[in-house]
């Protein structure tokens, strides 16, 4: 690694302590790696837009009618109607490039430049439009009557900006690590061995770890092993209750792919056959990915592909399991008596298809669901998937977007808001800190592991 | 060669050329691109294939409803306003089947088995006006809406000055408006028919052939992981 800012997480290794706990503000910024002219930058993202650039992407880019309606799914535009956050406008210099460059007339277009060439100071103006100001949430693909899959082609540009070295600062560092320590905020196998040692210890509960064989191989993601410790005691709790053959494995632990978030496929294959190949070694059946929004897109619906054949054990969603088990008697639960409004993860359920199984172990919990509007697969994000969490510069932006949140949970008058995602969860605790708002984000999981019947009991 | 015999002749042939060369090169450069498959394990089976996406697209979410209902209502109308106005006219229809006849040595009545419906003209004309007044307040909130004028470029507005003029020359035309020649106005509304189909395959015209793919395509995909529509 020797081209400049590459290394900028061994150089300033970012810090990743309280209060935030993912990353604190770096105090020099570098959103800029490697060593490429501008020429190179631009001549690279484009390519790398374009790679894998299917049919499916090019009917998409062919469609739009500008129509601007996108506009209104997006929470960034919502609550600062800055026209630059309309969701296809954050594709433009994708889609000059792409009319330039490669769709069936471009050789019009370069002959008669009809569009111009796309330019480095463009890109570097579009960075924060494709990441500090878009979660990837997908709800602008909802809306548009084209049905064009913005969301996608958001993440396919990020790709381009990866491998031309545009990426923010601390997302770059935090995938730079994820690929080097095997976690992005610091919970090498080591670490992640070390916890649960202590958490079985201090909670006195049994978590098996690195067993050769087991049915069930459970993950975390690194924001609960670093910042919701109690969702690891949590999940051993459920498995053990359940009697279930599970296990830990430090050879693939860590269900968080930044490889995804930041745009680079190799990082992300890299990260996603971990887990693959741990699942293999030990015989799993089933692959319990946590509590994770961007976890459940990677492994759930895009593993297989990177695996390059279908993968073979199940994959579950947390709640998916939880579900289940709620569904089959196995998972018996005391009643909460409260009042209870589920925030939908954006990656989970409206691009993840998991959007009733919470709710089925809501009902098991016996408590009184107050939906927000929009729900479901309509939900607004809660503004910091997507790696935008993880930005700096982007907090007062999110923050702003946060209040949309906080408006429709108090609209329900639910006592407590409950979510099967920690990164919407920490994003949450960050907004409550922010707002002093009197409501504490709960997980699901969590809620279900202290309110376990115990047989004997 | 008058102007309404260029359009008749030459005119027509060459646009009709165009148009389908254009439309070929397009669609063959699109559809043929290879795509991946998707070798996850699907939550549904793929039985309704992308449809009822499709479907479901043609009007928003009511969680969507405000804000894109203006778009939604102008929209409706000057697509159903111009597709009319084009299809249900008799002298359109007498048109297309002379061209028709030309090519196949049959009338309609001989292809589809039936006579072709058509409106009266009153109801032509009321429908081709009411387009008119919708296309223009479209473009009035295109140039109004900071999000809609963004994002505009001159495609969105060319395009939308060759979607006019035919209306608007097809409405001249009937009323032989201004003391100008009918031959003239007739032969100005047919060559801006014209002018649209030459321009049609390489604008955001081409949306009408591919917004059922796109939202197919989207539709697969979803379904497949259940995802929201
Ligand atoms: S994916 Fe979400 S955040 Fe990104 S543009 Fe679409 S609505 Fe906005
Ligand atoms: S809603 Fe779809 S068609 Fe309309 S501007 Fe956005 S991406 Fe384009």
């Amino acid at each position: 690694m020797s081209a400049p800012n590459q290394d900028i997480d061994q150089k300033f290794p970012l810090e990743l302590n309280e209060p935030r706990f993912s990353v604190k503000d770096p105090k020099v910024r570098f959103d800029m790696q490697g060593d490429m002219s501008d020429e190179q930058r631009v001549e690279t993202a484009m390519r790398n837009f374009v790679k894998d650039f299917g049919r499916t992407a090019a009917i998409y880019m062919e469609s739009c009618i500008h129509c601007g309606m996108c506009a209104e799914a997006c929470h960034f535009h919502e609550v600062t109607k800055d026209p630059r956050y309309t969701p296809i406008w954050k594709l433009e210099p994708f889609k000059q490039a792409y009319k330039r460059e490669y769709g069936p007339f471009a050789l019009f277009f370069r002959l008669f430049n009809l569009k111009p060439k796309v330019t480095h100071a463009q890109l570097a103006e579009w960075q924060h439009l494709l990441y500090d100001s878009c979660t990837v949430c997908g709800r602008c693909s909802l809306m548009c009557p084209m049905g064009i899959d913005i969301a996608t082609l958001i993440s396919q540009a990020r790709h381009g900006m990866f491998h031309a070295g545009l990426v923010p600062h601390e997302l770059y560092a935090v995938a730079e690590r994820a690929k080097r320590e095997g976690s992005p905020l610091g919970a090498t196998p080591k670490v992640f061995a070390d916890r649960v040692d202590w958490l079985a210890d201090d909670h006195e509960v049994d978590i098996p770890i690195d067993r050769d064989k087991a049915e069930v191989l459970c993950t975390m993601s690194s924001i609960e092993i670093m910042k919701y410790p109690d969702s690891v005691v949590a999940t051993a709790r459920v498995m053990n209750h359940l009697g279930v053959d599970w296990t830990f494995r430090t050879d693939g632990y860590e269900a968080t792919n930044f490889g995804l978030l930041s745009g680079n496929a190799a990082w992300q294959k890299q990260m996603t056959m971990k887990l693959v190949d741990a699942a293999i070694a030990c015989g799993a059946k089933t692959l319990i990915l946590p509590e994770c929004g961007h976890a459940y897109q990677a492994l759930r619906w895009m593993g297989a592909n990177m695996n390059g054949k279908p993968l073979p054990f199940r994959v579950l969603h947390m709640a998916e399991f939880l579900a289940e088990n709620v569904r089959e008697g196995r998972l018996r639960l005391k009643k909460v008596g409260k009042s209870v409004t589920f925030h939908d993860p954006c990656q989970v359920a409206r691009r993840g298809g998991a959007i009733e199984a919470p709710r089925e172990v809501l009902a098991a919990l016996g408590v009184e669901l107050r939906e927000m509007f929009p729900t479901k697969g309509t939900n607004w994000c809660c503004g910091g998937g997507g790696g935008v969490v993880a930005i700096h510069r982007a907090d007062k932006l999110r923050h702003k977007v946060f209040q949309i949140k906080m408006d429709q949970i108090e609209k329900t008058g639910a006592e407590i808001p409950v979510t099967s995602c920690a990164n919407c969860r920490q994003t949450f605790d960050d907004g409550q800190a922010h707002f002093k708002w009197d409501k504490t984000m709960h997980s699901l999981l969590e809620m279900v592991a202290d309110n376990l019947i115990e047989d004997d009991a | 060669m008058t102007l309404l015999d260029f359009a008749r002749g030459p005119g027509l042939q060459w646009s009709v050329a165009i148009f389908v060369f254009g439309l070929l090169w397009r669609l063959v450069g699109i559809f043929f691109l290879r795509t991946k498959p998707d070798l996850s394990e699907p939550r549904n089976p793929a039985k309704w294939k992308g449809l009822r996406l499709i479907a479901l697209r043609s009007w928003p979410r009511k969680e969507f409803l405000e804000g894109t209902a203006f778009g939604e209502v102008m929209g409706y109308t000057f697509h159903l306003g111009f597709l009319v106005a084009l299809f249900f006219y008799v002298p359109h229809l007498l048109f297309f089947e002379s061209v028709f006849e030309g090519l196949l040595g049959t009338d309609f009545e001989g292809i589809f088995g039936f006579r072709w419906p058509v409106l009266p003209t009153a109801a032509i004309t009321f429908l081709s006006a009411v387009s008119v007044a919708a296309l223009v307040a479209v473009l009035i909130h295109r140039i109004t809406n900071p999000v809609k004028r963004l994002i505009s470029n001159f495609d969105d507005y060319f395009s939308w000055l060759l979607t006019v003029a035919p209306l608007a020359t097809g409405l001249l035309a009937y009323a032989h408006a201004g003391g100008i020649r009918y031959e003239t106005l007739l032969g100005t509304h047919i060559l801006s028919a014209e002018v649209l189909l030459v321009w049609f395959p390489f604008s955001k015209l081409i949306h009408a052939f591919t917004i059922f793919a796109a939202r197919g395509a989207t539709g697969m995909i979803f379904e497949r992981k259940g995802a929201s529509l």
